[in-house]
C-alpha cells in the first residue's frame, strides 16, 4: 500500500533519543514511506542517536545556535540528496535558571537564548531551506499550550512558543505563494527529555493526564501521525495553523 | 521491593544503557568515573528511573546520586 508520503523526503530536526517528540514524527512519515533526513546538534547527540536510529537514516549535523549551521546544513542537504518535501522543526531551549526561576527574574540573555533556538531558529529553517524545497512543501513546528495560557512552571519557554507560532504565521503567508506551507502542532505534555527541564514536571505531566478526554495521554506515535498527515498532500489546504494533538487537554 | 530488588532491576536498566557486563555494576559503581556518564546521560537515566519505579526525581535530588548504591537507597527510601 503506498503511503501518504510516498516518494517524498523529509528532514526532522530534534531527535535526541528513542522518547523525542521528533522521533515519534520520524517513525510515523517513514511508515507513510518517506525518507528521512534527521539533524542532530552536535557529536554528543550523534553518540546517542547511534543507539536506536537505523543507518541507513541519512545524518546531517547542525546547530541551530549559528545560522551559518543551518545555512551549511540545508546546502550539503540540497547537494547531497536534492530537493526535500518538508522540514519538520521539533528544537526549543532554555537554561535551568530561566526556565525555573521565574518569568520576572528572566535575565536579557536568559530571555534571548531561549527565543534564539526556540523560536528564531524555525525562522532561520525555513529561509534556507526554502532554495531546496519542493513545490508543495511543508513545514511544521512543535508548540505547546503554554504559549496562550499561564501553565505553571512553564515560564519564558511559554513566551518563546508565543513567538514561535507567531512566527509560524507570518511564515505562512509569506511563503504560500510559493506553496510552501507553515504550520505548528501544539501537543499535550509529553515525557522527553526537553520536558525535565521544567520544575515539577510530573505534575505538569499529570495535570495534563488529568485534563485528557478519557486519562490517557498522548502519544508521540500519535503526534506522528498527525505530522505526517500535515506534511502529506492530503493538507495542501491547511497553512498557518496551529494544530492541537492533546487529547483534548485544551478544551478545558 | 527489598533493596536486593531495587538493585537488580537497576543493575538490568544499566546494563541496557551503558553497554555494560551487568557482572561488572555493584552498589560502588560510579555514574561519572566508572561508566563515563555525561550529563545527557544521567538526565535520561533518572527518566528511565521514573518510568520504572514511578514518582519525580528532582534535579537537586539527581545531583547526589553518584552511584549505584545512592540510587538503590534513594529509590527504596521514596517508595509509594
Amino acid at each position: 500500500m503506498a503511503g501518504l508520503l510516498t516518494g517524498k523526503q523529509i528532514v526532522v530536526m530534534g531527535v535526541a533519543n528513542p522518547r523525542s517528540i521528533a522521533w515519534g514524527c520520524t517513525q510515523a512519515m517513514h511508515d507513510q514511506g518517506a525518507t528521512v533526513i534527521l539533524t542532530y546538534q552536535n557529536d554528543r547527540i550523534k553518540k546517542s542517536l547511534a543507539r536506536f536510529v537505523p543507518e541507513d537514516y541519512p545524518l546531517v549535523e547542525c546547530d541551530v545556535a549559528a545560522d551559518s549551521n543551518i545555512e551549511a546544513a540545508f546546502k550539503g542537504i540540497g547537494d547531497q540528496y536534492g530537493k526535500i518535501d518538508g522540514v519538520l522543526h521539533a528544537i526549543a531551549y532554555a537554561d535551568r535558571d530561566t526556565l525555573q526561576n521565574g518569568l520576572v527574574h528572566t535575565t536579557k540573555d536568559g530571555f534571548d537564548l531561549a527565543q534564539n533556538i526556540s523560536a528564531y531558529s524555525f525562522i532561520a529553517v525555513a529561509r534556507y531551506a526554502q532554495p531546496i524545497l519542493n513545490d508543495p512543501a511543508g513545514l511544521v513546528t512543535m508548540t505547546y499550550f503554554g504559549s496562550e495560557r499561564a501553565i505553571p512552571n512553564y515560564n519564558m519557554m511559554g513566551v518563546a512558543k508565543a513567538s514561535l507560532e507567531s512566527s509560524m504565521r507570518y511564515l505562512a503567508a509569506e511563503l504560500g505563494p510559493q506553496h510552501i506551507r507553515v504550520n505548528a502542532i501544539s501537543a499535550g505534555a509529553v515525557k522527553t527529555l526537553a520536558v525535565t527541564g521544567i520544575k515539577h514536571h510530573s505534575e505538569l505531566l499529570k495535570m495534563s493526564q488529568d485534563r485528557t478526554v478519557d486519562d490517557v495521554s498522548v502519544t508521540t506515535a500519535e503526534i506522528g501521525n498527525v505530522a505526517a498527515f500535515l506534511m502529506s498532500d492530503l493538507a495542501t489546504g491547511m497553512t498557518g495553523d496551529v494544530v492541537y494533538v492533546d487529547k483534548g487537554v485544551h478544551l478545558i | 521491593m527489598s533493596e536486593q530488588e531495587i538493585f537488580d532491576k537497576i543493575q538490568s536498566l544499566i546494563a541496557d544503557r551503558f553497554e555494560i557486563d551487568p557482572a561488572k555494576i555493584t552498589n560502588d559503581t560510579n555514574f561519572k568515573q566508572d561508566l563515563s556518564a555525561d550529563s545527557l546521560d544521567l538526565v535520561e537515566f533518572v527518566l528511565t528511573l521514573e518510568d520504572t519505579f514511578g514518582g519525580e526525581i528532582s534535579d537537586e535530588d539527581a545531583e547526589n546520586l553518584n552511584t549505584v548504591g545512592d540510587v538503590v537507597k534513594y529509590i527504596a527510601a521514596h517508595q509509594d
